[in-house]
């Protein structure tokens, strides 16, 4: 995340993972589906960078495409994953890469376990899918060892249970073994909690930063929960139709965030300093990924909508310092929650807002859910 | 039912004083389990619920809170009649709804409604929203069908969905959207009382929050009293007037949010505030985070005594053997309810206890 094009600045060591202006889009009967649009961001070993949006932001999508899992979609940009470019590898390449180098998690275990194979035999199957020469019997013991190490209780017998008989943390468990077993660089997991409770949440993700803390794994967390990113992340990339809105530290995305996207999505959850006030959401909803508005794509929801923003796209600029960016047309002072930001933000708007976007802002000011 | 949990005598005041709209006593739920074949012995239960008492004042939101398998939306199925009740006695509005007949329970349904967690699943999506919205009427005959349709148009803009997409069908609107529409259909027949049932889990955060603020907003005009079900909790705290928090079909603690969020005396709810997830990277880092072992046991052969016991880091020998009590523990207010032997006391480190195991 540290080093990046937009800034200039240069660079001073290659990271792991180095994506650059990844764009996917996919033709269907209806219309280009225009999922990722120009992303770039950088993952350095045991760092965690987390991938924040709501449904439809193309945060899945972008990581499928790291490890060749969109067929059927038009791919340009470049990959650097360790030096190689992850997006010229073959189909029998990736396979060498996806799950030995680069492992995924999830968001539903049982749906990426097979049910009708044992726990213990899967793990031992993709060690020897990987590693030639590793006999069964060792494939074996090491998966009892994988299985120990995620914290099952028990595992010289439960590698022998069929996910059914595990339970959906002891399943994303066995998920986490299954990923860390051949010992990747790059561990990518997609809303690895969603789908538990709230003190298996904390079990696991516990877990995952133990095990990136001995291994020095560089992982990939996208979610949607901002709390899990306040919890793990090291950096933030935050995206809104397929682009990136802002990206910098959690600190920087949490207490100065500027784009209007990252701050409203910040406003919109509930939180105990202000238990009886009204909520404060987005109005609107997110575009269709076919027809996407001119200009920055999140002004039909922006309550700082100006002129220039209905007919340019922002490209990401320094906000802060030179990790801190943000696609917005704000200037750089208007960063953070506070008052100050916020007379800056209403100065820039009463400059900017003269012509077409009064009457977005009417529209916006009127809908339903601001009321 | 055993005789343990014959359940603990409550005050009037902890079940929620006078103006109460749903009173829930002992409720039981059990699924019996069977074995297969054509003799279909039943060789155990499934406890989904077991003894729970609770109370909802008129007007306000009790939210219910409890993991997967806690017998959360088993309960709110027994109260709107959903399911019928193996023990234990539901009274709506002053009235006995316990296991009604059909016939006798009709004008009942009407005051209370649910809104799902599915905004997908709960609307058939062959059937057009005005349809789907104006059931209610057609089925409880309040309206007239030559009104229908205007009352429905007038819900459609009550709840901020445009009038004109009465003729539409669900796929054309967005899961947000689609809420708003479950919200519409559960408010047609005026009810007194609506179970919201993880209405917002599906959604996203900025969506979400829409949603929230129609549901307080509609409490508001039409003094609806909610029923809210939900696992992340500081949802639950921006609606709730009180909090039940319900552990393997018992409530392991209730009371008002302000003490239950601040001052937690059962362990599992002091885990359960520590483990969710704060959108604050400075107080997720200084926070003690009570890890819990394991998983909620299974509720065919729950644990005996107080059933946490297997996970809690306070636990003693007396825990498993004696099922602790729901009652107000010294020092609190009257309406604090907690079933704990030995219940969190002001400063104590239960991050540190967790540790330790």
């Amino acid at each position: 995340m540290r080093h990046t094009r937009q800034t200039g600045e240069r660079r001073k060591a290659l990271a792991l993972l180095e994506v650059e202006n990844l764009t996917v889009s996919f033709p269907t009967a209806d219309g280009v589906v225009r999922a990722v649009r120009g992303v770039s961001f950088n993952v350095d070993t045991g760092q965690t960078l987390g991938i924040v949006g709501e449904s439809g932001s193309g945060k899945t999508v972008l990581t499928q495409t790291l490890l060749g899992l969109t067929p059927g979609g038009d791919v340009t940009g470049k990959a650097m994953f360790d030096g190689t470019d992850l997006l010229q590898l073959s189909p029998n390449q990736m396979r060498q890469v996806r799950g030995s180098r680069i492992a995924v998690i999830f968001q539903d275990p049982l749906t990426s376990l097979h049910p009708l194979y044992r726990v213990g035999w899967q793990i031992a199957e993709m060690i020897r899918a990987h590693e030639k020469g590793v006999t069964k019997k060792q494939a074996h013991e090491r998966a009892i060892e994988m299985l120990g190490r995620v914290g099952i209780p028990h595992p010289a017998q439960r590698v022998n249970d069929y996910p059914h008989q595990f339970s959906g943390g002891m399943r994303q468990r066995a998920m986490i073994a299954m990923a860390l077993s051949l010992s990747p660089k790059l561990i990518i997991a997609d809303e690895p909690t969603t789908a538990l409770d709230a003190t298996v949440q904390a079990q696991i993700l516990d877990l995952l930063l133990n095990l990136q803390r001995e291994s020095g794994t560089a992982l990939i967390m996208i979610t949607h929960d901002l709390g899990v990113v306040a919890d793990i992340a090291d950096g933030v990339l935050v995206m809104y139709a397929g682009r990136a809105a802002e990206k910098g530290s959690k600190r920087d995305i949490f207490y100065q965030p500027h784009h209007p996207y990252t701050k409203g999505l910040l406003e919109s959850i509930p939180n105990s300093s202000a238990a009886a006030d009204r909520l404060r959401p987005i109005p609107g909803q997110p575009p269709s990924l076919i027809n996407l508005p001119s200009g920055c794509k999140f002004h039909p929801r922006c309550a700082y909508v100006m002129d220039r923003c209905l007919i340019e796209e922002p490209e990401l600029r320094q906000i802060r310092d030179f990790s801190h960016l943000s696609a917005c047309y704000l200037p750089a002072a208007a960063a953070g929650v506070g008052g100050a930001a916020e007379q800056i933000r209403e100065e820039s708007v009463r400059e900017g807002r003269t012509g077409a976007a009064v009457e977005v802002a009417e529209a916006i000011a009127a809908s339903p859910e601001v009321q | 039912m055993t005789e343990e949990s014959a359940g603990p005598v409550l005050t009037d005041a902890a079940l929620g004083g006078d103006d109460v709209l749903v009173r829930v006593e002992n409720l039981v739920k059990y699924f019996p389990v069977r074995t297969a074949g054509f003799v279909r012995r039943t060789v155990g239960n499934v406890q989904a619920v077991d003894g729970v008492s609770l109370a909802i004042p008129r007007g306000t939101t009790l939210g219910l809170v409890g993991e997967t398998g806690s017998g959360k939306s088993t309960l709110a199925r027994c109260i709107a009649g959903l399911l019928p009740v193996t023990s234990g006695k539901v009274t709506f509005d002053g009235h006995d709804i316990t296991n009604l007949s059909r016939r006798r329970m009709q004008p009942f349904r009407r005051d209370i409604q649910m809104i799902f967690q599915d905004p997908y699943g709960s609307l058939n999506p062959r059937r057009r929203v005005g349809a789907i919205i104006g059931d209610p009427f057609a089925i409880h005959k309040t309206v007239p069908s030559s009104e229908r349709k205007r009352k429905v148009q007038e819900l459609m803009e009550r709840v901020g969905l445009n009038p004109e997409h009465y003729n539409r069908y669900p796929a054309e609107f967005s899961g947000g959207q689609r809420q708003r529409i479950g919200v519409a259909r559960a408010l047609a027949l005026r009810p007194k009382l609506i179970i919201c049932d993880e209405p917002v889990s599906a959604l996203d955060v900025s969506i979400q929050a829409q949603v929230l603020n129609l549901l307080s907003d509609l409490q508001k005009d039409f003094g609806l009293t909610y029923l809210f079900i939900a696992h992340d909790l500081e949802v639950v705290r921006h609606v709730s007037n009180a909090v039940t928090v319900m552990y393997l079909g018992r409530v392991a603690e209730s009371g008002s949010r302000e003490v239950v969020y601040a001052t937690p005396r059962h362990p599992y709810t002091a885990a359960l505030l520590s483990a969710a997830p704060a959108a604050d990277p400075d107080a997720a880092a200084s926070r003690q985070r009570i890890i819990l072992v394991g998983d909620i046991p299974s509720p065919i052969d729950p644990p005996s005594g107080c059933r946490f016991h297997p996970r809690c880091p306070k636990a003693q020998e007396l825990c498993s053997e004696q099922d602790p009590p729901l009652e107000v523990k010294a020092g609190d207010a009257a309406t604090h309810l907690t079933a704990c032997h030995f219940p969190v006391e002001a400063g104590e480190n239960l991050a540190a206890a967790a540790g330790r195991r």
